[in-house]
């Protein structure tokens, strides 16, 4: 029994001693460990700087009155009221043209569509899609609703074009949070003789809710902030209405919208006081960053509310 | 026209392909009446897709092409007056992983009867008899009659595929099919669940998929062995297992591969 090896064979060693191979590897972890850290620091500066920055420089004129004004003096004095509601207007109107359709779409695309070309088609067309640069849409809002359609620039043509942008990423996010409800729920309900709608309705829907509403709700940011979209298809420089009246807008007409205002104040206006512009650029970004917070506590209060 | 039925589930060249592939090898096969048949084979070679057959679930995966003919209680399941609905009511399954909806264990219970009833016909004390016998059939009962409100995934892993079972129940099966119904669960939790199938036994037609040689001869009085999606060998489990007719069943059997 010569051959034999074994921990009885021999005296035991302790082999668990550092070597210079070893301690290598613990200073490369260190490091990759400072370097992650660093880029997420860096990652926050700017905003901070951003936001700091901004609203140093809007501090003058903020105030509630600055949101519920009219703007006079061609633009050189009051508030902002005109392009706060123009873009509460289109965003509101966007997403309510564009959650259900897309909402159902991805339900359609996740749920029944077998694989054949045409579904491939339409998920291919909806990541493209999701892509295009919003001039692009912009474009198509001009051609087919302001004229072909014939609503003229309006708040109408606006919202939509903002609605034909949001979709494929509205269908995206939806298909996403769908397909992360776990296989086993469906199966089970299948097995039990549902149909595929009452497995939606039952098991699929409320266990991707959350996902989707944060999906949708991310879409109002993003619209909220573009410019180009609704300056050929529905924004004016300057739009009259009484300040702080809310119903000021129909349809047709056409509106102010925050984006717009920023870029107006600071490109085409002359001599227009400092804080005016990041006045408004402060009321952009709150509105935005409110809506995104409102996001996360609507998750955190769906998931925790999840019956699993 | 009255005897009993002898098999309840029978198939005659049942060939089926996921696209190109080819799952299912011109199975023929008649699984007795009331019994415990157990299917065992390497992986891969067609269980669970043979299980899914027998309610036509498997069209819900993907593109699926079955050929063939089966007959479930002498009815054949392609006839176009045949209700999916109903035949999945009639065979039901069970899981590989305990798959309970994150809900409470009652409504889990009271699941299906919701699916296929309108509100206003079912009553609560209709819905409550219903989960106190499904509960106790399955052998729950008593341990979670005080706690039916709770979610279903607090119960241990072995508690929810009795629940699992017992989800089956309130819609009256005649065939109950169990895919690897113990292979999540440990030793302890593994007899419990042979000990309730001992119990439906008669009751339900039961079919039990199954990686566990000891287990398919504990358990089922007739063994099905597959290999590559064909049908090798289908005889009593005690003489499958101790005079298989087909080498390749005995080298399976033996652990020679697999
Ligand atoms: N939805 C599907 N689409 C395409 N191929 C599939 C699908 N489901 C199963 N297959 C293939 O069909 C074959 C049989 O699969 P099946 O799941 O029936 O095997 P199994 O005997 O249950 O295996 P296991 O013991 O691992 O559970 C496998 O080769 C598998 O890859
Ligand atoms: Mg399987």
């Amino acid at each position: 029994m010569s051959s034999m090896t074994g921990p009885s064979s021999q005296k035991p060693s302790a082999h668990f001693i550092k070597t210079d191979f070893v301690r290598k590897k613990e200073r490369r972890e260190l490091m990759a460990q400072a370097i992650f850290f660093v880029m997420a620091v860096l990652m926050i500066v700017p905003l901070v700087l951003i936001v700091s920055y901004l609203v140093y420089k809007a501090l003058p004129i903020l105030s509630l009155e600055f949101l519920f004004k009219v703007p006079t003096r061609g633009m050189r004095d009051g508030g902002i009221w005109p392009a706060l509601l123009g873009t509460v207007y289109l965003v509101l109107i966007s997403l309510v043209v564009a959650t259900p359709i897309g909402v159902l779409a991805a339900v359609y695309l996740n749920e029944y569509a077998r694989e054949s070309w045409f579904t491939r088609i339409v998920n291919l067309a909806v990541v493209n899609l999701a892509g295009v640069p919003s001039i692009v849409h912009a474009l198509f809002g001009l051609g087919a609703f302001v004229v072909f359609a014939g609503m003229g620039r309006s708040i109408l043509a606006a919202s939509l074009t903002l609605a034909i942008m949001t979709l494929p990423v509205i269908i995206a996010s939806t298909k996403e949070s769908l397909a992360s409800v776990p296989r086993s729920f469906r199966e089970a309900c299948w097995n039990v003789g549902a149909t595929r709608w009452q497995t939606i309705r039952h098991v699929v829907l409320p266990n991707s809710i959350s996902g989707i509403l944060t999906g949708v709700i991310l879409q109002v940011s993003r619209s909220a902030g573009e410019t180009a979209p609704i300056m050929f298809t529905g924004a004016v420089f300057y739009k009259a209405i009484q300040q702080g009246d809310v119903f000021a807008y129909g349809l047709l007409d056409q509106c102010m919208a925050l984006s717009m205002h920023l870029f107006t104040l600071s490109t085409q206006v002359p001599d227009v006081p400092e804080a005016l512009p990041y006045g408004t650029a402060v009321v952009l970004l709150v509105t935005v960053l409110s809506v995104n917070a409102l996001s996360i506590i609507f998750r955190v209060y769906l998931r925790s509310h999840r019956k699993w | 026209m009255n005897q009993p039925v002898e098999f309840s589930i029978q198939t005659k060249g049942l060939n089926l392909w996921y696209g190109n592939f080819q799952a299912l090898r011109d199975v023929s096969l008649n699984v007795r009446h009331g019994l415990i048949t157990s299917l065992i084979g390497p992986s891969g070679c067609g269980k669970t897709t043979l299980l899914r057959c027998f309610n036509r679930i498997n069209e819900r995966y993907g593109s699926v092409k079955t050929e063939g003919e089966i007959k479930v209680l002498e009815k054949n399941i392609y006839d176009s007056d045949i209700s999916l609905i109903e035949l999945r009511k009639a065979v039901g399954m069970v899981f590989q992983r305990p798959n309970p909806m994150p809900i409470s264990i009652y409504e889990n219970v009271v699941f299906g009867l919701r699916l296929h009833h309108e509100r206003s016909e079912l009553h609560k004390a209709d819905l409550d008899v219903a989960v106190e016998s499904a509960l106790t059939e399955v052998g729950l009962w008593k341990n979670t009659k005080d706690r039916l409100k709770e979610n279903a995934l607090t119960l241990q892993l072995e508690q929810q595929q009795k629940l699992c079972i017992a989800r089956l129940i309130p819609l009256k099966p005649e065939v109950i099919l169990m895919d690897e119904p113990c292979s999540a669960l440990d030793v302890d939790g593994t007899r419990a669940i042979e000990e309730l199938m001992f119990r439906l036994k008669g009751r339900y037609t039961i079919l039990i998929v199954t990686h566990n040689m000891a287990q398919a001869r504990r358990v089922s009085d007739e063994c099905v062995f597959m290999l590559l999606g064909e049908l090798i060998e289908h005889l009593p489990t005690e003489e499958l297992f101790s005079n298989p007719q087909n080498p390749k069943t005995a080298d399976y059997i033996e652990g020679r591969f697999g």
